[in-house]
């Protein structure tokens, strides 16, 4: 059984795959799978009709108690016959059916081909989740094909109309089947079906699984997702929505029904209602209709309440009955759809008022059209005459007193039908035309071969119905034509008898019918949910994303304020204040950085405020000193440096005063405004919020910081880290030996975060500029003779003209920047490999790196430091990362965990002995992954003004004129006002 | 961790958080900044002050924390890429807008306005009425 489930797999995603080559041959290789399964079929009917079931278990997700569990029993039997045999049909149809070639034509035959793969599943499967999965597949499957031509707007609406309803229904069978599981205490269909449990949580279980069979099968009020399924081409409605698809909710009832109709008091009167309500809407929906295809659909819709109310009575004999029945229907139903397929396919019509007269040579389509709407109406000698009295009997038998009204509903239903079965059949032979056609000439005649599944289903159809018994054993009692003049036989006259009148009253019940047009249906609640949650989404998007970052930062500053405040009054308890102060040396250290930080906020131009932020790393810088940090220290000087060079990069680009925007000439601010160097169009009310805001995060953050007070001893992890460092880490720094070694792994996390920034900084300052600006020597010349003078030809080692120009302005500090560049390279080398040992390490020595190429840009620009080396920023950035990586996982080869370090000692020529340990070579790419990332960042901003294809015309600062040459000015001016902090 | 320190992180937070709430890019990079700062004082004084955790220079017992060193090490790394990523924010919206304001996202505010059509509404309004005979006459010829 998995091995069939396989082939329709395989095959299936083989066509979906090759589509568009084989395009609708494909059918021929599709058809072959459900062959193959009736064949397999063929080979287990005898056992399994003895009442020995064939059973396949596959482990599947044992931790989760769901198995592959797989079973074919008589009621998996008859609907593989019909699932498979009817897909054989169909599948030969749609390889005359479907144009040739096309874009989607194979897609949908492979996609039919899964989704005939999902009905098997669908019926074998034997574990409520494992029917669920099948369940489910059949509706995504199901949305493709009917959107399969996704350029129709009707085919999107329709698809997604049938992918919500029965989506919906099946969310909630499958809260249904959890529940019932969870009190049955298997998942196991046959298990659960042979003791079923009782209790009130069975009884909204089986509510939400009915609800998922109802959606499905099209129930009332569910019912109008079907008929705009037709949308579909032909194959697909005959086969999704007529014989299988739709049969998945029946085939669930007729499961559940005999195991909970009689226990559970309300399964029968709401199963039975339901499906009879919806068994006389279809049907007088069907009366109306024009189109012959929708019709059919309604008609559907009909006989799948029919389906319903037979099975919902849950005895035996009306467990045969409507086995009987889902065969009938499956034959009759996929041969109308096919004959209605042809006659559109031939003469490019399925409205009964355009069908013209087809003359005799269209005898094998017509015959098999009638046979088919016979079968529907119940006229004797087609297996829909034997299922109808065999329904009538399980009906008659039910009971007493409200199931006299059961009957009467069965009755009108099959009056209806056989009304809209007469309709159809007369539409189809062109006698509904309303003006006079020709008859159609030969040429459009259908080909033998195109005709034949139709007639096939067709002659299977009064077989049965001539020598029902035949299929005895398939439904499970004994059928035959003439069981005597009993009760049934005379209600089925009374339905066919009513039906002909309907028919031949026909102008008079379509008149009656128009005024019934406007009643609610389904249809209009689907659109009107829509549209709903369509404002809903509005009206939430309007207050949840309201499109403003300040308000967004304060939800979630504020949030981030309130919350753990909130779990501290409730799960903490005060501890006292600590220590007013903590060391003298505190108190200069907070007076600069709260100094420095308000100076931040108020001052009024870009690059003021930038300084002070620095001002407040240094004074970072010395409280690490103070509190016995001296990495932390370095790290924090080398990063400031590094990060006002970068703030004057990008701050040199941007208007020397918060207030400019859009033209406004800088320092237009109004005097009188001095007090309030805030951006002018902020309102009081605004300011407020914001400083409210600040406060209650400053105060959650205060009450933080008290209640976490440090301990006074060093914590048991602390001891075990210094105790360790040595021994394990083979490092004396214990910061470092923690960084490379004990949390290595967040340090490798951590660098890959400085690349992604590292790229993403490049990305968005390069993008859009013209191609090969940068890279390219002949671009970069050519901007160089384009533009203004300027440094633009720095970047090709053959144009030494522009240096020259520029060593001939400023050769002292040329000189002496690559003297001190030489020692600060040197100096941050020896910062990482000292620093498992000594203050130092890979990140710091990365970042003085980085400084040291500040300077150099300082002096010579970018120019300057693209000439430092041949490796690219990137390629640097990449070889650190790799070097990191491949330390990390190298170990995995040997067999030992991520990131395990190994040791030697080595003695080398110069340096003595030297202790080499893996985590040695993990700084390394630290340090390469943060030398890069400097890298990245001069390569992202700079680039002379010159150079960029998006210059404004002029400089909005009006202080730097374009084409001179900012950078010495400002980065000077900027270096010059840090170096005395 | 003492009163001062506290109340130090507390203002560098709070002026952190004024800034970031401000609409021009280059303040809110001051602010992330700020910010970073004041979790770093949070971050170091969380551990015990002492000599520097460098085995063989001073005792053990007398060593601060290595741990949240660690720690605040790599937030000051991390911060420096934040802020590298955000000025190349600052430079791509002065290369757009010759500005460094960050407006309002104008599509929100115009669904919070007017609301946003769907396709798949459309395609459903589109094959309305669902009602598939529109032939208002239900009569047909004759047989």
């Amino acid at each position: 059984m998995i091995a069939l489930l396989a082939l329709h797999g395989v095959v299936g995603v083989v066509l979906v795959a090759l589509g568009g080559r084989l395009g609708r041959r494909g059918a021929w290789l599709a058809a072959l799978v459900p062959a193959a399964t009736v064949a397999w079929l063929a080979g287990q009917l005898g056992p399994v009709l003895d009442g020995r079931a064939v059973t396949s278990h596959v482990r599947w997700l044992p931790g989760l108690g769901v198995d592959l569990d797989l079973r074919l029993d008589g009621l998996a039997a008859l609907l593989l016959v019909l699932v498979s045999g009817i897909g054989v049909a169909v599948f030969a149809y749609a390889a005359r059916y479907l144009p040739a070639e096309g874009p989607g034509v194979g897609r949908l035959v492979g996609l039919l081909l899964l989704f005939s793969g999902a009905m098997v599943g669908l019926v074998l499967a034997d574990d409520l989740l494992v029917l669920y999965g099948f369940w489910e597949l059949t509706s995504v499957t199901s949305f493709l094909l009917i959107g399969n031509d996704h350029r129709k707007a009707e085919a999107r609406a329709a698809a997604l109309h049938a992918l919500l309803v029965t989506g919906a229904g099946a969310l909630a069978m499958l809260g249904g089947f959890l529940l019932l599981g969870h009190e049955a205490g298997t998942y196991r269909i046959s298990a659960i079906v042979a003791s079923p449990p009782t209790g009130p949580v069975v009884g909204v279980a089986l509510a939400l699984i009915l609800l998922g069979a109802f959606t499905k099968s099209a129930q009332y009020p569910f019912h109008s997702w079907l008929p705009g399924a037709m949308v579909a081409p032909t194959p697909v409605s005959a086969y999704l929505h007529s014989a299988t698809m739709v049969k998945a909710g029946v085939y669930l009832i007729a499961r559940l029904s005999p195991a909970f109709a009689a226990d559970v008091s309300w399964w029968r009167p709401v199963v039975v209602s339901v499906g009879l309500v919806t068994m006389l809407g279809g049907g007088l929906r069907a009366l109306r209709q024009h189109d012959l295809k929708v019709l059919l659909a309604h008609s559907t819709v009909s006989q799948l309440g029919f389906l319903v109310a037979v099975f919902g009575i849950g005895t035996p004999a009306a467990v045969a009955a409507g086995s009987t029945l889902l065969l009938a229907h499956g034959a009759f139903k996929a041969t109308g759809f096919l004959v209605v397929g042809i006659v559109d396919h031939q003469t490019g019509t399925r409205d009964l008022r355009c069908i013209p007269r087809l003359d005799r040579t269209w005898a094998p389509t017509l015959v098999a059209g009638t046979v088919a709407a016979a079968s529907m109406a119940g006229i004797p000698l087609t297996l829909g005459f034997v299922a109808k009295e065999s329904v009538l009997e399980a009906f008659l038998h039910a009971g007493p007193g409200p199931w006299a009204l059961a009957v009467g509903g069965v009755v009108a239903g099959s009056a209806l039908t056989a009304a809209y079965s007469a309709r159809f059949a007369w539409g189809l032979s062109g006698r509904g035309a309303t003006a006079p056609f020709d008859v159609v000439p030969a040429a459009v005649r259908p080909a033998p071969g195109f005709v034949a599944p139709a007639a096939v289903l067709a002659a299977a159809t009064v077989l049965l119905g001539v020598v029902p018994g035949v299929a005895d054993r398939l439904v499970g009692a004994h059928l035959a034509v003439w069981h005597g003049a009993n009760a049934a036989l005379g209600l089925s006259a009374v339905a066919i008898a009513s039906g002909a009148a309907l028919f031949v009253l026909r102008r008079r019940v379509g008149r009656a019918l128009a005024t019934g047009r406007n009643l609610p249906d389904g249809g209009r609640a689907y659109v009107g949910a829509l549209r709903g949650l369509n404002v809903l989404a509005d009206r939430v998007t309007a207050i949840a994303q309201p499109g403003s970052l300040p308000i967004y930062a304060g939800v979630i500053l504020l949030t981030a304020a309130v919350l753990p405040l909130w779990a501290l009054t409730t799960g903490a308890s005060w501890p006292g204040l600590p220590r007013w102060v903590e060391t003298p040396a505190h108190v200069p250290v907070a007076i600069v950085l709260v100094g420095a930080a308000l100076a931040a906020s108020v001052v009024r131009r870009r690059f003021s405020a930038a300084l002070f932020l620095g001002v407040a790393g240094y004074a970072m810088a010395a409280l690490f000193v103070v509190q016995g940090a001296p990495d932390l220290a370095l790290t924090q000087v080398a990063i400031e440096t590094l990060s006002t060079v970068l703030f004057v990069l990008v701050l040199r680009r941007l208007p020397d005063r918060f207030g400019w925007a859009g033209g406004a000439a800088a320092g237009s601010g109004d005097p009188a405004d001095g007090t309030t160097p805030h951006d002018s169009r902020m309102t009081g009310r605004q300011r407020a919020l914001r400083v409210g805001v600040a406060v209650a995060v400053a105060g959650s953050v205060f009450v933080l910081a008290l209640v976490m007070a440090a301990p006074e001893h060093p914590t048991p992890t602390t001891e075990q880290v210094v105790a360790r460092a040595e021994p394990d880490g083979h490092g004396r720094n214990v910061v470092n030996v923690i960084l490379v070694d004990f949390r290595g792994f967040d340090t490798l996390g951590e660098i890959f975060v400085l690349a992604s920034a590292a790229i993403g900084t490049v990305a968005l300052a390069r993008a859009g500029r013209r191609p090969g600006t940068a890279s390219s020597p002949s671009a970069a010349s050519t901007a160089a003779a384009t533009g203004p003078p300027g440094r633009g030809g720095d970047g090709e080692p053959g144009d030494r003209t522009a240096p020259a120009i520029r060593l001939g302005r400023l050769v002292t500090l040329d000189v002496s920047v690559r003297v001190v560049f030489a020692a600060v390279m040197v100096g941050s080398v020896y910062l990482l490999f000292a620093g498992h040992n000594q203050p130092g390490g890979g990140f710091v020595g990365g970042i003085l790196a980085g400084a040291a190429v500040a300077l150099r840009y300082v002096a010579g620009g970018i120019g300057d430091v693209r000439r430092l080396s041949r490796a690219r920023p990137w390629t640097v950035l990449g070889a650190g990362l790799v070097t990191s990586v491949g330390t990390a996982v190298a170990p995995l080869l040997l067999g030992d965990p991520v990131l395990s370090s190994a040791y030697r000692k080595v003695d080398l020529p110069v340096l003595g002995s030297v202790s080499l340990s893996s985590a040695a070579i993990f700084d390394i790419g630290v340090y390469l992954v943060v030398l890069g990332l400097a890298l990245m960042v001069f390569e992202s901003f700079g680039d002379d003004p010159v150079d960029e294809a998006f210059e404004p015309p002029v400089s909005p600062t009006g202080e730097v004129p374009v084409g001179a040459d900012p950078i010495d000015v400002v980065g000077a001016t900027a270096l010059g006002q840090q170096a005395p902090s | 961790m003492s009163v001062l320190l506290a109340a130090t992180a507390a203002a560098l937070f709070g002026i952190g958080t004024y800034l970031v709430l401000q609409r021009k890019l280059s303040r809110v990079i001051v602010g992330v900044g700020l910010m970073g700062h004041g979790a770093n004082v949070l971050l170091i004084t969380a551990g015990r002050r002492g000599r520097s955790p460098i085995i063989g220079s001073s005792d053990p017992s007398g060593f601060a924390d290595p741990v949240p060193q660690a720690l605040a090490l790599t937030a000051i790394v991390i911060s420096f890429g934040v802020t590298a990523l955000l000025l190349a924010l600052a430079y791509r919206s002065w290369l757009l807008t010759h500005d460094d304001e960050i407006a309002d996202d104008a599509e929100d505010r115009e669904v919070a306005r007017h609301g946003h059509r769907d396709a798949e509404l459309v395609d459903a309004a589109a094959v309305e009425p669902v009602d598939p005979e529109g032939d208002p006459t239900p009569g047909e010829g004759t047989p």
